[in-house]
């Protein structure tokens, strides 16, 4: 991981924590979602689109 | 029926992406993928020790048919169980493909769509009596089926008139008939196929191939548990308000379009209820059931709770009390919070990419793990079961008996073959034992058939 990546990363996740402590006054559960959506995109393939269309096969049952 | 047989088909969409540009046919992926089976079963379509059958379907997806199991937890075990054992395959597909040349990831999906629109199954077996006549069996069964969705569906993301919408099923859109023979090109909500695989007499084979595919184990837990119950209903012979569907696959579209329930299901009658309306009555008429009857099993408290607390969440469109337990919630959350979060509209890529890889099951990078690794996806199974089943078959169905013969039979090295009923050893006498029973956990005949493989020729 390339170190823009890291600090942007822990830019989120300040960011994260205020987000979180207004969900947790609202809904009580939603700090680990918010949480993952930092997280989902240094998990994704980059290109959204290309990893997507290029999910073609044929029909099964 | 009181102690009833289960199986679950899962057929995962395959794509492979390459790293350095060379680009894989999903049929040559297939062929990487099954190398390992192929070397050691001498064919892509093999039987394994925990009793399952793993093979390659039309189409180049790689289907995993679980075993027989009896028990919803055991079935949900060794569904996951299929999970481990393609990942187990896809890991070796990419060490052998980086040693090929090839640098790339192989990705399976647990889900029922592609990106072309094309369509592949999750299909339900569940064991009935030969007696419970088929055509009202089907007329009863069809309108839970068509309002289920609400209940399981996997969600998805539909373009309806030309606006992207969140809609409950994946399957639902890929149905044409209420019920048929077909699977390909004309898929019924219930296939005919009249293959019991047991005392054609006494049972018959309930094949059910609308339904999603599961990431959630609750969310599965629901789909078998709630489906359980209303075919014991229907077995009981109790007679109840006639819902039978004037169009059932106009309504299955409708109910999986509108996220608020409310949709109209047009009865033959001529009544119209609302989807929802539909599903509380046969929650009520379910629970009236095992109010009288008793609870068959120990899931039953939990899969009637979770069946009413869901039609709760539709009803009030209040979604955060199931978004840890039904799929489509699950993902609706992810999605919606995802989208907001990052300004996108629902027919941006990125969300589509969400909703392709919420049912990757890469533990590290699918989106449902990553979820379930945040304690964010209830569940109904410790780890260690899910293991279990990656290599013990069900201990109390025919399975175990599948399952000896076939650890025993490639222990020795010996030729042998198997189907869900037959047992057969290749080499010298002792010929076919046939299994009808899919209650039977010993067979003596398979045991002196074991016995004749590990002496020597």
């Amino acid at each position: 991981m390339s170190q823009e990546s890291i600090s942007a990363r822990s830019n989120k996740q300040t960011q994260g924590q205020e987000v979180d402590q207004q969900a947790i006054n609202v809904q009580g559960t939603d700090a680990g979602v918010d949480d993952l959506l930092d997280e989902i995109d240094s998990v994704l393939e980059s290109n959204a689109e290309e990893f997507v269309r290029g999910f073609v096969q044929k029909g099964g049952q | 029926m009181d102690r009833r047989i289960f199986g679950i088909e899962t057929e995962y969409g395959l794509n492979y992406v390459p790293s350095d540009g060379r680009r894989l046919t999903p049929e040559d992926a297939a062929r990487h993928l099954f190398k390992p089976v192929v070397e050691w079963g001498r064919s892509s379509n093999v039987f394994l020790g925990n009793g399952s059958r793993l093979y390659l379907d039309v189409g180049s997806h790689p289907e995993y048919a679980t075993a027989e199991c009896d028990q919803i937890d055991q079935l949900i075990a060794h569904d996951r169980a299929g999970e481990m054992i393609l990942l187990d395959l896809v890991e070796q597909a990419e060490e052998e493909l980086a040693d090929a040349g090839h640098r790339g990831r192989l990705f399976l999906f647990k889900n029922n769509v592609d990106s072309a629109g094309n369509s592949y199954g999750c299909h339900e077996n569940y064991l009935i009596p030969r007696r419970t006549e088929f055509k009202r069996l089907a007329d009863m069964l069809i309108p839970f089926l068509v309002t289920r969705q609400m209940l399981t569906g996997a969600g998805n993301l539909v373009k309806v008139q030309d606006q992207t919408r969140f809609v409950f099923s994946q399957r639902a859109d890929h149905v044409w008939e209420g019920v048929s023979s077909a699977t390909t090109r004309s898929r019924p909500i219930i296939n005919t196929r009249d293959e019991p695989h047991a005392d054609a007499e006494h049972y018959r084979r309930l094949h059910v191939i609308v339904g999603d595919s599961s990431m959630s184990e609750t969310t599965q837990l629901l789909k078998i548990g709630a489906t359980d119950l209303v075919l014991r209903m229907i077995e009981s012979g109790e007679i109840y308000h006639d819902l039978r569907l004037e169009n059932p696959i106009r309504s299955i579209r409708q109910v999986s379009h509108d996220f608020t329930g409310r949709s109209v299901v047009r009865l033959m009658g001529g009544d119209e209820p609302t989807a929802l309306q539909i599903q509380w009555q046969l929650l009520e008429l379910v629970s009236d059931f095992v109010a009288r009857h008793g609870a068959h099993n120990e899931h039953v408290p939990r899969v009637l709770e979770l069946w009413e607390r869901t039609l709760n969440a539709v009803e009030s469109q209040d979604f955060s009390t199931i978004d840890r337990d039904i799929d489509w919630a699950i993902k609706h959350k992810l999605i919606t919070g995802y989208a907001r979060k990052n300004g996108l509209d629902l027919d941006s890529h990125r969300v589509a990419q969400l909703n392709l890889t919420y049912h990757d099951i890469d533990p590290e990078r699918g989106l449902f793990h990553l979820l379930a690794r945040r304690n964010l996806a209830s569940t109904v199974l410790t780890p260690d079961q899910v293991k279990h089943a990656v290599m013990n078959p069900p201990a109390t169905t025919r399975a175990a008996i599948r399952g000896k013969f076939v650890t025993a039979a490639r222990a020795t090295g010996r030729r042998y073959s198997t189907d869900w009923v037959h047992m057969k050893y290749e080499e010298g006498p002792g010929g076919v034992v046939l299994c009808k029973d899919p209650f039977a956990t010993e067979d003596a005949q398979v045991d002196e058939l074991i016995e004749l493989m590990r002496q020597p020729v």
